[in-house]
């Protein structure tokens, strides 16, 4: 009988399942239309508040420079928010969901191996997290002026911020499952380190402009080193001396870095499978 | 496949602090047989079953699955069993067609998902999204994740839990359709009906211990308790003598007789009612104890247990 099936008697590999459940995830996610609304719109929206609220405001610049478009100043901030949205507060809510309506134990019943399932959410939140920062790019560009990099370096630096935003967002995302008591209550429990970080780490406020114990928190996170360094590609070098007094790149990459082995770890450490069942 | 026994327990035991989910359970389930774990709630059969399957670790004792260990259980032996779980999973935003091929691609040799999908009753709803069926079909789409990675031995935790009589029948013939493969199944059940229509031996399980394991005909001794011969003492019988009766009891006129031989009782009490002048025994009835009086005598007030054990 299990021949005929056409099964080929070998368990699927990492690979194979891993693709299938991105595949998976990104059906769920693309058929879920207030969340595909809000996931794509909601940054949009803050571009259009800020640029209707801020106008056409200049950041002074130091003699002999031009002064610089404030939506240079706020687009990139935005981005790195929408990274972490969709990132943190969208896989700490999903996966808790997932926990509490037993999706996990299902799927930790079968042989699916246990990496498959996070790869298929990083997967899906890369996908998703591109899509947004691309619209967000062609928004800010076509109707609000914002000027993008020019050179293959500063588009680099901007990939790579990207990428360890994402990782390390997610991974921590996932890590903090452990502290959302039911999925009930998970949007209740992410949205207050995500909201207040994004008060002090450069995306509603101008980080310079906020006091120092602040900038001081913000500085442990990773949603300030992402701003900066995505602020680094879209601002000239004499904002960065102004407003991080220095790029500091290599300090962005260390933090960010760190922040993603350190919420894999965390992720590892937190994670529990089976909520509940006092295994 | 080896030729010991699928499952295998040996003084079985879990406890939650002070609390004894399982009190030293010892069973052993042979290939191909459908088994069911019978108790009230709360009485350890969810504990057994997700110790069985691996969810959660015992206390005490030896447990094989498969000739596993459940608490070493790696991918290779979870593709061999698969598991119905009391709780309906919603993937609420695929079809039941995507849900079902996305979960038996896990397993190396998955049924074809369309033919699970056509045996769980569900071809009209194969195109609908999850979210949007009935708790029936729910039900049903649960009983094909069990059933699409082709296992040789299938769990089945309350499948019919929540249902109406009707979707209740529906899901046994369901289940049937996969015991005809000659699959192991351990089924948990709170319902007498369910595990007399679908197992071929049940364990009864009270109080966290395993109090009677036998097929369901002979459960509490059935086959041979005593039958009790009824009738009234009335009209032309009111004033006559009774005939020797061992054990007969009076209540009003209605007399009671336990017999293990009714048929000769029976043929007695007509002669003695026919040698007074009444061709016919008023009130005449013949009963033996339904399944369902044994196991409330077994099961007893411990049965009514609802003391929290983590479900």
């Amino acid at each position: 009988m299990s021949a005929a099936a056409g099964g080929t008697g070998q368990l699927p590999s990492l690979l194979q399942l891993s693709w299938g459940r991105t595949v998976v995830e990104l059906k769920q996610f693309w058929r879920n239309p207030s969340q595909v609304f809000f996931t794509f719109l909601l940054p949009v929206l803050f571009l259009v508040i800020f640029s209707s609220v801020f106008g056409n405001e200049e950041v002074e610049g130091p003699p002999g420079e031009p002064p610089l478009n404030f939506k240079n100043y706020f687009i990139p901030g935005i981005i790195a928010a929408g990274v972490m949205s969709t990132t943190f507060a969208n896989l700490a809510v999903s996966v808790s969901m997932e926990q509490s309506v037993g999706m996990l134990k299902r799927l930790s019943g079968t042989p699916l191996p246990r990496e498959a399932y996070f790869i298929g959410k990083m997967g899906m939140v890369v996908a998703v997290t591109s899509i947004q920062t691309a619209i967000m790019l062609g928004v800010g560009k076509a109707f609000f002026g914002v000027e993008l990099p020019t050179d293959a370096f500063h588009w680099a630096v901007f990939g790579w911020v990207f990428v360890l935003g994402t990782v390390s967002c997610s991974a921590l995302g996932i890590a903090y499952t452990r502290l959302i008591p039911n999925g009930d209550a998970a949007s209740a429990v992410v949205q207050p380190p995500y909201l207040i970080l994004q008060f002090i780490s450069g995306v509603f406020f101008r980080y310079a402009e906020i006091p120092g114990w602040m900038q001081a928190v913000g500085a442990v996170f990773p949603l300030k080193w992402m701003a900066q360094g995505m602020r680094y590609a879209f601002t000239p070098d004499w904002l960065g001396q102004e407003e991080y007094g220095g790029w500091d790149l290599p300090q962005v990459a260390m933090m960010l870095g760190a922040w993603s082995v350190a919420g894999f770890v965390l992720a590892v450490v937190f994670f529990r499978w089976n909520r509940g069942s006092g295994s | 496949m080896s030729n010991g026994p699928v499952v295998e327990v040996t003084g079985l035991r879990k406890s939650y602090g002070a609390l004894e989910a399982l009190a030293g359970i010892d069973l052993a389930i042979e290939p191909g047989e459908v088994f069911a774990l019978l108790g009230p709630n709360g009485a350890g059969k969810t504990t057994c079953v997700e110790i069985l399957e691996g969810y959660r670790r015992r206390t005490g004792g030896e447990a094989s699955v498969l000739g596993v260990d459940p608490d070493r259980g790696e991918r290779r032996w979870r593709a061999r069993i698969g598991i119905v779980l009391q709780t309906t999973t919603a993937f609420d935003h695929l079809t039941v067609d995507e849900v079902v091929a996305h979960v038996g691609s896990f397993y190396p040799n998955p049924l074809p998902a369309r033919r699970v999908v056509d045996m769980v009753g569900l071809t009209e709803k194969r195109s609908s999204r999850c979210g949007s069926l009935s708790g029936g079909q729910k039900r049903r789409v649960e009983v094909a994740l069990g059933f699409v990675g082709d296992p040789e031995l299938i769990f089945l935790d309350e499948p019919t839990t929540g249902l109406d009589p009707g979707g209740r029948r529906q899901l046994w013939e369901v289940v049937e359709q996969f015991t005809a493969l000659k699959k192991t199944v351990v089924l948990t059940t709170h319902y007498l009906d369910e595990a007399e229509a679908l197992a071929g031996r049940v364990g009864v399980i009270v109080a966290g211990a395993l109090v009677e394991v036998a097929p369901p005909r002979e459960l509490g001794g059935r086959e041979r308790a005593l039958a009790r011969v009824t009738f009234a003492r009335r009209g032309r019988l009111a004033g006559a003598a009774l005939p020797d009766l061992p054990g007969a009891t009076l209540e009003g006129d209605m007399v009671t007789v336990p017999t293990g031989t009714p048929t000769a009782i029976v043929g007695l009490l007509s002669a003695w009612a026919a040698a007074h002048g009444e061709p016919e025994l008023p009130a005449l009835t013949v009963t033996r104890p339904s399944l369902e009086d044994i196991y409330l005598e077994m099961v007893g007030p411990a049965g009514h247990r609802d003391d929290g054990v983590p479900q």
